[in-house]
């Protein structure tokens, strides 16, 4: 990479957790802030060389040619269950996924729920944007009420097709989780408070503590019809109502992780 | 080792735990769940992977991942199982992964019943799943050929990265016969320079598995690869018994227990000087079409015997085309003919012009409705 500004002046740079491949997300798209943040993490708990990633199907499909770990592509849904597939028999690797809301509360709700309930040692990043990106914009089950997608084009109707779906309350219901939280990606502050759950989640499976889950509010300015700034506010406006931030499940021993 | 009696189940899973298996996924279905029971014993004890899935697309998946680090790695079902196991297989298919599957097969469409079947014949030799796949389909017909075939299975997996299918019906899953089990073989993590187990410690280059290619010409390449690839597996492991076959003016086609049971039926008739032979494919897939096609050319009648309505019959008539006669002879629906009825089924071929027969399913389906 060739660089124009001097060692001793640099402040920001790409995580060596990641490869040199450009992204292909839309400009304003939260998906790259949560990569970051897991490339930095990675790096900082010095496991670059463990991790094993699960992509999804979505947007983030192609998260494989971004970091710079192995990977595998799972089928739509399905990344809890691959994952388990390789956690069992490389139980010592640091194996997550990567989910949009679509493939995790939708098409993979048994995968997600049953990888919960056997307290499965992996970790999951869940980006919930409310809508289904990749495909171009139809509705979520975590579309909000009243919120204008393209398969539902007067606003979602909950008469007809029911109410947005809170997976991490739902989750951290179960006895197999450990950890699972809600954090927002619409500010610093908030990408602030995401980076330290996400540095947790991977300690809590590093110390084989469970199941561990952290959900990330995010924008799809593309598909939402919203400029990137103002999907932010529209993030704290619409979407934290819904959807608070907050830890809904943090185990005795997680909770005794002094990080 | 000495020959003991054991349950086809029983025995195809043990033998998958002396292949070295590291790794099972499944979820419970009559007629197969002796597997599954079997393992969620043995495998803990061995201190080997055991997850009963929360559904056949669930264990699938995880046999997907688990293929992706390159162990041993297998599941079973039954119909109904594997018709929800075909997205996950045409994954697998496409990423190129070795995988093995036990269908142990029962009476279908839908719910069925859990007799004994062959009617995934199909779905099984054709892919199954979307795309173009070939997967290798191994079908026994004893319980020590369950054995054999289990084992097998692996070292094909292995060799080519490929899909291999033990298509078993429910009697060979249900039956107990003695047989005798292999050595157990030590568990050995081969260093594929494809496997996912993470960079390691010499942080070698990363490492994607995937079955995306989205530039489409990328895809027609990785096709074209895979089909090469089936063009090896052909050409080196296509697999069949015969029986009476030097001298044979009549040939009786048949896999699995169907197979068996019209050998039942050609000794007899050997016994009475009658030159009716057999052949039982072993792999269905590679179907053994050469062998079939150059026996054509001297039989004065070729009889198809299935427990389905007649799909291995397809690949029968591809290979034998018009150089004799082909009749069918069928029981759908988890119903397993007895000898005699395969009998009769060959002296209705030997008493017939030997004439070309135009719909030999629709010739059986008329002879099969009058009776009902
Ligand atoms: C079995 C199957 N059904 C449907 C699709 C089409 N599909 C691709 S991505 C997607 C939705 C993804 O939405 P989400 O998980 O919310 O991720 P985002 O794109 O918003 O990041 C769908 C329906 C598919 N690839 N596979
Ligand atoms: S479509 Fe939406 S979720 Fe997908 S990359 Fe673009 S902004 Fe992000």
């Amino acid at each position: 990479m060739v660089t124009l500004v001097k060692p001793e002046n640099m402040v920001f740079s790409r995580p060596q957790a990641f490869t040199e491949t450009s992204t292909h997300y839309c400009p304003g798209c939260t998906h790259g802030t949560a990569h970051r943040l897991i490339a930095e993490t990675l790096m900082e708990m010095n496991i670059v060389d463990r991790t094993i990633g699960v992509a999804p199907v979505g947007c983030s499909v192609f998260a494989y040619n971004y970091f710079d770990t192995d990977f595998v592509e799972a089928a739509h849904g399905r990344a809890p269950a691959m994952a388990t597939g390789i956690k069992r028999v490389l139980p010592d690797r640091c194996v997550f996924t990567y989910q949009g809301d679509g493939d995790l509360a939708s098409i993979g709700m048994a995968e997600i729920m049953h990888a919960a309930g056997r307290g499965e040692n992996i970790t999951v990043i869940f980006l919930n944007n409310a809508i289904y990106g990749m495909t171009g914009g139809q509705m979520a089950p975590t579309t909000l009420p009243g919120q204008r997608t393209t398969s539902s084009p007067n606003g979602r109707d909950v008469e007809l097709s029911g109410f947005p779906l809170r997976m991490s309350e739902m989750i951290a219901k179960m006895d197999g989780a450990s950890y699972v939280v809600r954090r927002s990606l619409h500010d610093p502050a908030n990408i602030r408070k995401a980076k330290k759950a996400i540095r947790t989640a991977f300690e809590t499976q590093m110390r084989g503590l469970g199941f561990s889950m952290v959900e990330l509010l995010s924008t799809c300015p593309t598909n939402w019809g919203i400029n990137p700034v103002d999907s932010c506010q529209w993030v704290e406006d619409h979407m934290i109502p819904v959807y608070p931030l907050g830890d809904y499940k943090i185990s005795l021993s997680v909770g005794d992780l002094r990080l | 080792m000495a020959k003991e009696l054991i349950k086809g189940n029983v025995a195809m899973a043990e033998a998958a735990i002396r292949a070295g298996l590291e790794a099972y996924f499944g979820y419970p279905i009559t007629p197969q769940t002796e597997v599954l029971e079997h393992l969620a014993k043995r495998m803990p004890e061995l201190g080997r992977a055991f997850v009963q899935a929360e559904s056949e697309v669930a264990a699938i998946n995880m046999v997907y991942g688990a293929a992706c680090t390159g162990v041993r790695v297998m599941t079973s079902s039954s119909s109904p199982g594997v018709s929800l196991m075909q997205e996950g297989l045409s994954y697998i298919a496409g990423t190129e992964v070795p995988a093995v599957m036990i269908n142990v097969m029962r009476g279908g469409p839908g719910l069925g019943n859990i007799a004994p079947a062959q009617s995934d014949y199909h779905q099984a030799v054709r892919g199954g799943g979307h795309g173009d796949y070939h997967p290798i389909v191994l079908a026994p017909a004893s319980v020590q050929e369950a054995i054999d075939l289990t084992v097998l299975s692996f070292d094909l997996a292995e060799k080519y990265r490929n899909l291999v299918f033990v298509l078993a019906d429910g009697s060979v899953g249900q039956m107990m016969e003695p047989a005798e089990l292999p050595e157990m073989r030590p568990v050995v993590r081969q260093d594929y320079d494809w496997a996912i187990r993470g960079r390691g410690e010499n942080s070698r280059p990363k490492r994607i598995l995937t079955s995306i290619y989205i530039n489409p010409l990328d895809e027609e390449i990785a096709n074209l690869r895979m089909l090469n690839t089936w063009y090896q597996i052909k050409q080196n492991e296509i697999r069949f018994k015969e029986y009476y076959l030097d001298d044979a003016e009549y040939l009786v086609v048949g896999f699995g227990t169907a197979g068996r049971v019209a050998l039942s039926a050609v000794r007899k008739f050997r016994a009475n000087g009658v030159k009716v032979g057999l052949l039982r494919p072993i792999t269905v897939s590679p179907f053994p079409d050469e062998i079939l096609s150059l026996l054509a050319g001297r039989m004065k009648g070729i009889l198809v015997v299935e427990m389905s309505q007649g799909q291995m019959l397809d690949d029968v008539l591809i290979a034998v085309g018009r150089q004799s006669p082909v009749h069918f002879y069928g029981r759908p629906g988890g119903v397993v003919p007895f000898p005699e009825d395969v009998e009769r089924e060959i002296n209705r071929m030997i008493v017939s012009d030997s004439k070309l027969v135009t719909d030999p399913r629709k010739a059986w389906l008329d002879r099969a409705l009058a009776k009902i």
